[in-house]
């Protein structure tokens, strides 16, 4: 290791460096990344607020447990190939996490420095050394060993799919991709939005993938064009992770009005098909008052598109307080910087339209917070008499997803669980031999990271149960 | 990428294509439908598989050029390929196994019917195809539906086949009795009117529903129709329902959601700007023979 360059005193004195952001009356009208990403003079001066500790308690943050220091040590040593190593050893896409994993309650809530002050910026500089490694793409190549001449498929290709097919790839299995859309990444592509995390990425991370051997096919449905009984006989192993991509709708009044949107719809046409460019040949409405409904990454994501598609007013309509937000604090913050409006405590009655069947409002009412319940939240409750018509043009839905019985239908001997997601052991092994799953499908709408940890686990479970040893 | 290894015009803005795509050739079922993104920038558009020879590996699409996306595809020539086709999707059709059917198609609903006539044809049910156009030169498929049975042919002017809806023809068919299942596809209006008949005599009637879709996987839920009080997706749970159960109104006014939107592309393609039709012979004159 090398000498610290400045004494743990120096260290300590130190501020946070903040991250580079477009100005937001600017932002608010492009699809262009909001972060601007660390100078590397910066991630130096960061990296340094790291003191080292023996008994890391960030890395016990960290869902895949990525070595924090021992990436951050090699930044401070100015050695970034090794910190890329080291980085991308972890973690396969953390050009991916750097931006999107909720790092205040993970990695960063669990670091020292939080304790007394601000918490050293994991997430911007995991960010900056992959975002070197993407211009210096040898550094952290995809080496797969000798072919073992085993076959595995892969279901879908979000972070979880993404993810195991590097995995296995590198331990020397053929491995083929198969992806519903036209193109791999999953939400990565079609739902988080171009300004948090831009699409060439994506599109880097599936070359890297593609070049160390990953056979991508598209457009191919698993439980139509294939079944999951014919990719068993024709792979030695299968890992599914077709991710919790069917949307849930109010079940209000008035849903099915022209101008509602699940969030999927919505952000899918405007990313995955580019509604966003004025020439596309995929439509999307660009309403004058867009109101978006829930208080998650999809919500926020959503509702700040709403703002970029021209939206006099976006409007953010959440049934708790801001406190009790499940989106990252830092898209909370951007969203108010660009000009959302946050009705908070509010819940959605109704969908209100015109005789065209166009949306004309949305019907609300109060709410106020009761006592925490089992999970310690503080449950809403309306508050009668408070009924009020919020008038908006379009509504977005982003309440959630359940799991797609698309494809486990045609599978009737895998175990699901009431909800339909996937059953699978600690190994990511289904109920049928050889045949594991990971990501949403198995525990419901959750996020990247752990996505991405439950395809590395079960890409080593898979190479485990295709090599047994002697 | 797609070949187009063949290329037909059937009336004057339907054209029929035949595309490589040898798994979905070999497994399709009759009712079942793919997404075609002809390139890179295109819209995602569902279209029915037509026809199917699992031997050459070729699937057929009938395409009526309705607006920017369907004049891009009609205006390709053999040997021109479209970038993604996914699918077979939808479930296939609810046949019966002996029996009676109708098989009423209007417009390029006929293309629609055909496979389903086919594959009632071939489990041994009697077919009675009702099929019908503005006039002569819009009626399709005729031929390869009176190798399947009877076919009665409807012209709105009377320039060919008996004059009227392909509903007054199916009343009487009805009227007559025996039967024991009726099939529609075709515009909206023309399943609503099926359906309404078909209602009295309580004879189970099954339409093939058309809303706008985007992934075809369940994944949008922008197909959402109303069937009897509860909502589904087309693409997942359809595309075919109990025509008693829809709620056609609701349907009708939500393919109208782009409206203004499709006229300025179609505008912009008539005008000449349109990027993948820039090139090419103009989709909407007569094919050459
Ligand atoms: C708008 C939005 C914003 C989000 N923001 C964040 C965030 O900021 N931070 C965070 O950590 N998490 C976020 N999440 C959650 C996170 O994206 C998901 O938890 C994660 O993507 C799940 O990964 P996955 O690989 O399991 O599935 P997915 O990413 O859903 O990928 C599944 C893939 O499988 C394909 N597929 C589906 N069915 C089939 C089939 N039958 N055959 C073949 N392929 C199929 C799909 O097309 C898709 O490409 C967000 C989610 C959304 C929707
Ligand atoms: C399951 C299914 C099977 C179909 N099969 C056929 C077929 O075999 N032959 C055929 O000619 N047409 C078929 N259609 C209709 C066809 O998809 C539309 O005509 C086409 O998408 C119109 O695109 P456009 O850009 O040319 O026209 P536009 O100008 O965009 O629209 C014209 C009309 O098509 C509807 N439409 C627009 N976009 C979509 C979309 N993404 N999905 C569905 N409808 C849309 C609009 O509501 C409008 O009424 C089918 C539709 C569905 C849902
Ligand atoms: S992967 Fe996510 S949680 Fe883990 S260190 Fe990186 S940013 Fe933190
Ligand atoms: S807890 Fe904080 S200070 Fe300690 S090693 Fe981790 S990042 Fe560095
Ligand atoms: S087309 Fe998206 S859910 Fe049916």
């Amino acid at each position: 290791m090398n000498e610290p360059k400045l004494p743990l005193k120096e260290r300590m004195k130190i501020d946070r460096q903040s991250m580079p952001e477009q100005n937001a009356t600017l932002r608010s009208g492009n699809f262009l990344e909001v972060n601007l990403g660390f100078t590397e003079k910066m991630a130096l001066l960061e990296a340094q607020r790291c003191i080292q500790c023996k008994e890391p308690k960030c890395v016990q943050g960290c869902p895949v447990m990525v070595n924090i220091p021992r990436f951050l040590d090699f930044v401070v040593a100015g050695d970034l190939t090794a910190a890329a190593r080291s980085l991308f050893g972890d973690n396969a896409l953390p050009t991916v996490t750097g931006r999107v994993c909720p790092q205040e309650t993970q990695c960063e809530a669990q670091c020292v420095r939080g304790i007394k002050g601000k918490p050293v910026a994991i997430g911007y500089l995991e960010r900056f050394v992959a975002d070197w490694a993407r211009s210096n793409r040898d550094a952290v190549k995809i080496e797969p060993c000798a072919a073992t001449g085993k076959k595995v498929a892969i279901v879908g290709g979000g972070p979880a799919g993404l993810t195991a097919a590097g995995e296995l790839v590198k331990l020397g299995h053929e491995v083929t991709l198969y992806e519903a859309l036209h193109k791999p990444g999953g939400v990565l592509v079609y739902g988080i939005p171009e300004f948090r995390l831009p699409k060439l990425i994506v599109e880097e991370e599936v070359e890297r993938l593609v070049q160390a051997g990953v056979k991508i096919e598209n457009n191919v449905v698993i439980g139509r064009t294939y079944t999951l009984p014919e990719l068993r006989a024709q792979f030695d192993a299968v890992f599914i992770a077709n991710g919790a991509g069917l949307p849930v709708f109010m079940n209000v009044a008035g849903e099915n009005l022209k101008g509602v949107y699940s969030a999927n719809e919505y952000l899918t046409r405007v990313n995955l098909m580019e509604a966003y460019a004025l020439n596309s040949d995929t439509p999307i409405l660009r309403a004058r008052r867009v109101a978006v409904v829930g208080g998650g990454n999809v919500a926020m994501d959503a509702v700040r598109t709403a703002k970029r598609l021209g939206a006099e007013r976006a409007i953010l309509v959440y049934r708790r307080s801001r406190a009790e937000m499940p989106a990252r604090v830092e898209e909370v913050h951007h969203a108010d910087a660009e000009g959302v409006d946050f009705e908070n405590l509010v819940a959605p009655l109704e969908v209100i339209g015109n005789d065209k069947k166009w949306v004309t409002g949305l019907k609300c009412q109060r709410m106020e917070l009761g006592e925490p319940d089992a999970s310690g939240r503080r449950s809403p409750k309306p508050i009668p008499g408070s009924e009020f018509v919020l008038e908006c043009d379009a509504v977005v839905v982003a309440i959630g997803t359940r799991a797609n019985p698309l494809l486990t239908a045609t599978c009737p001997d895998l175990k699901l669980n009431r909800w339909g997601n996937i059953e699978a052991d600690d190994n990511g092994m289904t109920s049928i031999p050889g045949i594991f799953a990971g990501g949403d499908i198995v525990r419901g709408a959750a996020t990247v990271i752990l996505a991405m940890g439950d395809g590395k686990r079960s890409a080593l479970a898979i190479d485990a149960y295709l090599s047994p040893t002697p | 990428m797609h070949l187009v290894t063949a290329k037909v015009q059937l009336s004057p803005n339907v054209t029929r294509l035949d595309l490589e795509a040898s798994r979905i050739a070999e497994i399709r079922q009759p009712g079942q439908f793919v997404i075609v993104r002809l390139g890179n920038g295109a819209e995602r558009i569902p279209l029915t598989i037509a026809d199917a020879d699992p031997a050459r590996g070729t699937i057929a699409l009938v395409i009526q050029a309705v607006g920017k996306s369907t004049r891009d595809l009609v205006a390709l020539e053999v040997g021109d390929s479209i970038l993604d086709i996914s699918g077979p999707l939808g479930h296939p059709t609810e046949m019966i196994s002996s029996g009676r059917a109708i098989c009423v198609g209007g417009g390029v609903g006929t293309a629609v019917v055909h496979p389903i006539a086919h594959g009632l044809h071939q489990r041994g049910v009697e077919v009675i195809s009702i099929i019908g156009g503005r006039s002569r030169e819009w009626v399709i498929f005729e031929e390869e539906l009176r190798r399947l049975g009877q076919v009665i042919v409807c012209t709105d002017d009377g320039s060919y086949g008996r004059q009227g809806f392909v509903t007054d023809a199916t009343r009487e068919v009805l009227e007559a009795g025996g039967v024991d299942i009726v099939y529609a596809v075709g515009p909206v209006p023309m399943m609503r009117a099926v359906a309404n008949l078909t209602r009295p005599f309580g004879v189970r009637t099954i339409v093939s529903l058309n809303p706008v879709m985007v992934d075809g996987t369940g994944m949008c839920g922008g197909c959402r129709v109303d069937i009897g009080g509860q909502t589904k997706f087309a693409c997942v749970d359809g595309p075919e329902f109990d025509g008693h159960l829809v709620d056609f109104d609701l349907l009708a006014e939500r393919l109208g959601t782009y409206r203004e939107f499709e006229q300025q592309a179609s505008a912009a393609c008539e005008a000449g700007s349109c990027r993948v039709g820039l090139a090419r012979p103009d989709p909407s004159s007569p094919a050459k023979p």
